[in-house]
């Protein structure tokens, strides 16, 4: 496998996950709304520009930091090159020069999802519409990683999709998880366990974890349990647990994988859990923080490893 | 009921299908039978099957506008072109006899230059070339061949004689659409092909496969074959990704390779470098690499030359393979066959007329207002002069295009290309001027293709066949008529 396809292949992989993953977020927030309890705590959409490192990009773009400015940024916006519509564009590029090593309809599905989102962008953007739309987003993410899934050879270019898909799953585990400790701490002590059973509940079911988490850790949804659950579970698949593992059973078929299956070793020693809600205070912020950078470091070493080729390299 | 083809007038052309009675050629026959026993909304729902499957198979080709690059489905006309297989059988051998001994003269060239010494062909005419490489003298292609992969273009006369209009030695594209009108048509038309005498196309991609594989420079099992494209911006992409697909080889861009200081050529692998064997490429000459012609090429691989020449990668095909299709060379091309193998040429060449020649050149100027004027090097259709059809004022223009540069015109007579029925409008059958690309493969063995690639002028009267320029194309079908 050429090393220029297997990166197309591995960023088509990212970008699609962030495809999902934006969608997810922005459903999550708005979906809090709803139920949060009236003048408990001024919701802040500016959260998500924060989580997502896009504070400059959207500085420069609005003054005003409100939910109509930052959903266009964070689905519409040019200026953003994480934006769902740019993401989604970003997988079809990549996808354009590589489709000699996919199934033949994966170009057909990514068409179909490229041109409802950029037909239908004002139902994102406009509350009412909202959830139907980014649900749409959401099932079309699916329909293409189960075509993968059903029809895809395990060779080579498969590993590349799950190396791209997972790393940027648990770079999303990490943000979601800073989101809602931020938005606990800037709240008030008295009104932490209301808030928090509603805040908590909405990342879970942002994840689809709700229900695996009422089986698996049988108790009501605290932030601790929420988020011991959410890092360290080892059997659901967004936790940050299980993308690392598949990030090492992926790099494990590749050449040459030493050095990325060390590095996502160490990442999983490191994962924690979280004994007390009160524990997830600053401190957690920065831990969080510290993964994000690991990850960053990871995603350089399958870079240096896999793409940019090393002349001298024996075979 | 009024048949369909009641009302075709194949006028003073020759019609591919029918004689100038309104009776159908012998392999046309059951086609045509099958045609006017359709009614006019079966044609019509046919005719948009077949839109719909050129957009499904995503068959496109890439147009270059202000605007951008676009990707404009495949013009596609439902009525095939149909020739019978024992006039096919004479024109195949012509087109082998003719690429073999082009082969020849290209080694001569690049060697000892005997056509020249015997005064086949002039000195200057090749020192003149724009597409003789100096880099390329001395260097020995494996079975002496140079042009692996041909595509040539045909006419046929008013008699229904077949004549070479130009021979494409360079990077010709096509062959990927022969191969899908003829998927398309199996959709749209799948009654007819119950019956076998429509001869398969499907054999070209394991035959340019066998052909690259030939030229491997190691003795192994399973050599290292690329298709290398100058990217996703080339008009010809789509069958740069098609043709790699179909030989089930990597679809390379010259940044995935280097060559080593072994002057070995590599690509870049997730294992490592892996040692390339045969290069089929579809980039020009002076792309290929930057140490060698254009250094400011980003197409190309650096020291991709010194590899070929020390013998270490095959090139296909090989660089230098152009100056045989100069379209003043191609007046010799007759002369050629003889002196290389000393046979009589089976496939004939337009009159030509070579403007370097002083006496032919003044016949030239006396007569622009009847012949095509082509400059020498040109392809697509370009900075052509077509006398019939053309003012006082661009004849005047041409005069002096010619007398500043003889060596780069020639001249040849208008011609009246056959015709085909052409769907046009809903249920209309109406002739339509077109020609014909063959595709030959030569490296071990000698392949051509089952008929080729039609290409259609769509607009009435009309002679311009390039798919940039309005023209479509229909499905060849080669009929075995079992000797009727």
């Amino acid at each position: 496998m050429l090393s220029r396809v297997a990166e197309r292949l591995y960023w088509s992989a990212r970008y699609l996950e962030r495809v999902e993953n934006t969608a997810r977020l922005v459903s999550v927030y708005d979906d809090l709304l709803f139920d949060l309890p009236h003048n408990v705590v001024e919701i802040s959409w500016y959260n998500l520009i924060e989580i997502n490192s896009g504070i400059e990009a959207f500085n420069n773009r609005y003054k005003v930091q409100d939910e109509r400015n930052v959903v266009k940024f964070l689905l519409s916006d040019d200026d953003n090159p994480s934006s769902l519509l740019n993401s989604i564009k970003l997988v079809r590029e990549n996808i354009r020069t590589t489709r000699d090593v996919l199934p033949n309809e994966m170009w057909e599905l990514i068409n179909e999802l490229d041109l409802f989102a950029k037909q239908n962008i004002k139902q994102g953007i406009n509350r009412s519409a909202r959830h139907a739309y980014l649900n749409t987003i959401i099932e079309s993410c699916q329909k293409i990683i189960g075509l993968l899934a059903a029809t895809m050879d395990r060779d080579a270019g498969w590993q590349f999709l799950i190396l791209g898909r997972y790393l940027e799953r648990a770079d999303m585990n990490t943000r979601i998880l800073d989101a809602a400790a931020s938005l606990m701490m800037q709240s008030q002590q008295e009104q932490d366990l209301e808030l928090g059973q509603v805040v908590w509940s909405k990342v879970l079911k942002s994840q689809s974890a709700y229900l695996s988490f009422r089986r698996t850790m049988r108790s009501s949804i605290r932030g601790a349990k929420a988020v011991t659950f959410l890092l360290n579970d080892k059997y659901f698949p967004r936790s940050q647990h299980y993308c690392l593992e598949q990030i090492k059973v992926a790099a494990a078929e590749l050449p040459r994988s030493g050095i990325v299956i060390m590095s996502a070793d160490r990442l999983l020693k490191e994962t924690r859990s979280v004994e007390h809600s009160s524990d997830l205070n600053h401190e957690f912020s920065d831990y969080l923080n510290d993964i994000q950078l690991s990850i960053i470091t990871l995603h350089q070493q399958i870079t240096e490893n896999w793409f940019n080729f090393q002349k001298g390299e024996a075979a | 009921m009024e048949k369909l083809t009641d009302n075709y007038n194949t006028s003073v052309f020759f019609d591919e299908l029918i004689n100038s009675s309104g009776q159908a050629h012998p392999p046309a026959k059951e086609l045509l039978d099958y045609l006017n026993g359709l009614p006019s909304e079966e044609l019509e729902k046919r005719r948009i099957t077949a839109e719909a499957t050129v957009q499904e198979m995503g068959i496109s080709f890439t147009v270059y506008t202000e605007e951008g690059n676009i990707d404009r489905a495949w013009p596609f006309d439902i009525v095939p072109r149909t020739i019978a297989a024992k006039d096919w059988e004479v024109t195949a051998q012509g087109l082998k006899q003719r690429l073999t001994a082009l082969n020849r003269f290209i080694d001569d060239l690049y060697h000892d230059q005997n056509c020249i010494k015997d005064g086949i062909i002039p000195e200057h005419i090749i020192k003149d070339s724009k597409n003789f490489r100096p880099e390329c003298v001395g260097v020995s292609p494996k079975y002496g061949v140079w042009a692996h992969i041909c595509g040539t273009d045909l006419v046929r006369d008013e008699h229904g004689d077949f004549y070479v209009l130009e021979d494409n030695l360079r990077v010709p594209s096509g062959v990927s659409y022969m191969l899908e009108n003829r998927a398309i048509t199996k959709r749209v038309l799948p009654e007819l092909f119950e019956n076998d005498e429509i001869l398969p196309v499907g054999a070209y991609t394991s035959n340019l496969f066998d052909t690259l594989a030939a030229l491997s420079p190691r003795d192994i099992e399973r050599p290292e074959i690329v298709v290398m494209t100058p990217g996703i911006y080339n008009s010809a992409y789509f069958e740069h990704a098609f043709l790699a697909q179909k030989m089930g080889t990597e679809l390379v861009e010259g940044s995935d390779m280097f060559v080593d200081e072994d002057d070995c050529v590599y690509m870049k692998t997730i294992y490592g470098p892996e040692r390339v064997d045969v290069i089929y490429r579809r980039i020009d000459d002076l792309f290929l690499d930057p140490e060698a012609f254009d250094p400011d090429s980003v197409l190309g691989v650096a020291g991709l030359m010194r590899a070929w020449k020390a013998g270490n990668v095959a090139l296909a095909n090989a660089p230098g393979a152009g100056v045989a299709d100069d379209k003043v060379v191609y007046a010799y091309v007759p002369e050629l066959i003889r002196y290389y193998l000393d046979e009589e040429p089976i496939l004939k060449n337009v009159k030509t007329y070579l403007c370097d020649n002083a006496e032919e050149r003044e016949y030239v100027l006396a007569h622009l207002d009847e012949l095509v004027v082509k400059p020498a090097n040109e392809s697509g259709g370009y900075g052509m002069l077509v006398g019939p059809h053309s003012t006082k004022k661009e004849q005047q223009k041409f005069a002096e295009l010619i007398k500043n540069n003889p060596r780069n015109y020639i001249a040849q007579p208008t011609l009246k290309l056959s015709t085909a029925p052409t769907l046009i409008g809903k249920g209309s059958l109406e002739p339509r001027h077109l020609d014909l690309r063959p595709f030959i493969l030569q490296s071990k063995d000698t392949y051509v293709t089952t008929g080729g690639l039609t290409r259609v002028a769509m607009k009435k009267g009309s002679l311009v066949v390039n798919s940039s320029q309005g023209g479509g194309s229909k499905d060849t079908w080669i009929v075995d008529t079992k000797g009727a």
